[in-house]
């Protein structure tokens, strides 16, 4: 048993009702942790804080959207907010920039909204908590059930493509969660972009629930209940506005983000070759074409979402030449004290490739492009591409060659 | 979506009418309103809005639809090229 020396503390600490440690050693063993009370003398400065919520459990972190929990005939079930916080915010804005947003999860299974009894509706969404915030912060005043599938954190459109959002899927979380002793009715209702992963008929067989399809949108989910679930033409057609479009620029850009310094440092390499090697040359021509390749991103990965239904050509590749023209001029136009002739040419081509490249990686996040299309613009626009690229460094290498 | 067309005379979704029976439920789940039903029997309206996501597929009860989905984005559709169509690839 250590003795603690005592020595060091001031005498006005020793007579100190304090709990952190007793005069006499020995009686540390058995110190029982006193209940706070108000009146209790503070303990490292402030009082004891609340008790915990009763409804923690060991091993389980309480999740902040949680009020309560119901009592269920297949067990306790959380029921949540429909209010968004400044967490839920800040992580909306983590996840449309695309930090984490894998992991970005709530536990799949049942949860409820309002007061939902055996007769309220059933909505079935992914786990992916961007999915989850959207469906309840339009559920004020509705009584309904959620039932959360294990989707990988993966929103409803993309899970449905890779087939998490499925039958099989949806069957497992019925049957795990018990929902048929918890709602008299045999109705569950998707949102209707879950449909290319599953089959509805297969899901009535595998779990006895029958599916109606939800509107697209989670706006509509109110109208569409208090319309007794039928939806109207608006509700089953999909949108690509500019706020739609804007908010899936940040991420375009992470995903470029990291092999763009790889090309910005292949750039800086190649600026280097030259009849005189110095560092600072290659520094000072690396502002060149980088510039240029920043501006093509831009034009491919900002320009090409926002301006998207006002840019002529339905290609996407070719929408991306159009605007790398312009930024490409910008950038040529912005260093053209330093950088003429062929090296401005050589600017214009890495401009036109990149914001051409990165307008194609676009219509993967297009709720309207065909793979079939993709594949076939594909076809004719890498080639178009690569030979910009190929001579875009021929022109750079060469330009001081040649003095120009 | 009026203002968002893409390529023409691409899409691979094909509508075999004989086996239709008209339930209608293609034209509830498609996205783009690509099918209309009339008279017991469904009929493709807008091939060219069609996206190939599937879903009129999966939820045909007699398999009358036929479409090849896939993923519609450039960087996963080279490493398809360079990998192979089975292999694993990773995207987002």
């Amino acid at each position: 048993m250590k003795e603690i020396k005592l020595s060091n503390m001031s005498n006005e600490q020793n007579e100190h009702n304090s709990c952190c440690a007793g005069s006499d050693p020995v009686s540390l063993v058995n110190l029982p942790m006193a209940q706070a009370e108000p009146d209790d003398a503070p303990c490292c400065g402030a009082p004891a804080g609340p008790p915990s919520s009763p409804f923690e459990r060991p091993g389980y972190t309480l999740c902040h959207f949680v009020d309560s929990f119901v009592e269920t005939a297949s067990g306790a079930v959380p029921r949540i907010s429909f209010c968004l916080g400044l967490a839920d915010y800040m992580g909306a804005v983590r996840a449309r920039l695309g930090i984490s947003r894998d992991q970005y999860k709530v536990s799949p299974g049942l949860y409820s909204v309002g007061t939902a009894g055996e007769n309220s509706p059933v909505l079935v969404t992914a786990n992916y908590k961007l999915s989850f915030d959207h469906l309840r912060r339009q559920l004020a005043e509705v009584d309904a059930w959620i039932l959360v599938l294990d989707t990988r954190g993966i929103n409803v459109w993309c899970a449905a493509g890779k087939k998490t959002f499925s039958t099989a899927e949806i069957i497992r979380q019925v049957k795990l969660v018990g929902l048929e002793r918890i709602v008299k009715h045999r109705e569950i209702i998707l949102p209707q972009l879950g449909a290319p992963g599953l089959t509805a008929s297969q899901v009535k067989k595998g779990c006895g629930f029958k599916v109606i399809w939800g509107p697209i949108r989670a706006e509509d989910i109110k109208d569409f209940l208090e319309n007794n679930c039928k939806a109207t033409g608006e509700m089953r057609q999909l949108t690509f506005t500019l706020a739609e479009r804007i908010v899936l620029v940040p991420v375009e850009i992470s995903l470029i983000l990291k092999p763009s310094l790889w090309v910005l440092l292949a750039i800086f390499i190649l600026s280097g070759i030259g009849p005189e090697f110095s560092v600072s040359t290659a520094f000072c021509r690396w502002i060149g074409l980088s510039t240029a390749y920043i501006f093509g991103v831009l034009g491919g990965a900002v320009a090409v979402p926002i301006l998207l239904p006002w840019l002529p050509g339905r290609a996407f590749y070719l929408k991306g030449i159009l605007t790398g023209v312009f930024f490409g001029m910008a950038s040529v136009g912005i260093l053209r004290a330093e950088f003429a002739g062929l090296e401005a040419i050589s600017m214009m081509l890495i401009s036109v490739a990149v914001s051409s490249y990165a307008a194609m990686n676009f219509t993967g996040a297009t709720p309207y492009a065909s793979p079939s299309g993709v594949e076939k613009e594909m076809r004719v626009g890498i080639p178009v591409q690569a030979i910009a690229v190929l001579l875009t460094f021929i022109l750079w290498i060469g330009g001081p060659f040649y003095g120009v | 979506m009026k203002k968002f067309r893409y390529l023409k005379d691409v899409v691979t979704l094909k509508l075999d009418k004989d086996l239709c029976m008209g339930c209608g439920v293609c034209s509830e789940v498609c996205p783009h309103q690509v099918f209309s039903v009339d008279n017991q029997k469904a009929s493709i309206i807008d091939l060219d809005g069609c996206m190939e996501c599937g879903a009129c597929a999966s939820n045909c009860p007699v398999g009358a639809i036929e479409v090849n989905p896939g993923v519609g984005c450039a960087s996963y559709i080279i490493q398809t090229w360079i990998k192979g169509k089975d292999a694993k690839i990773e995207c987002c």
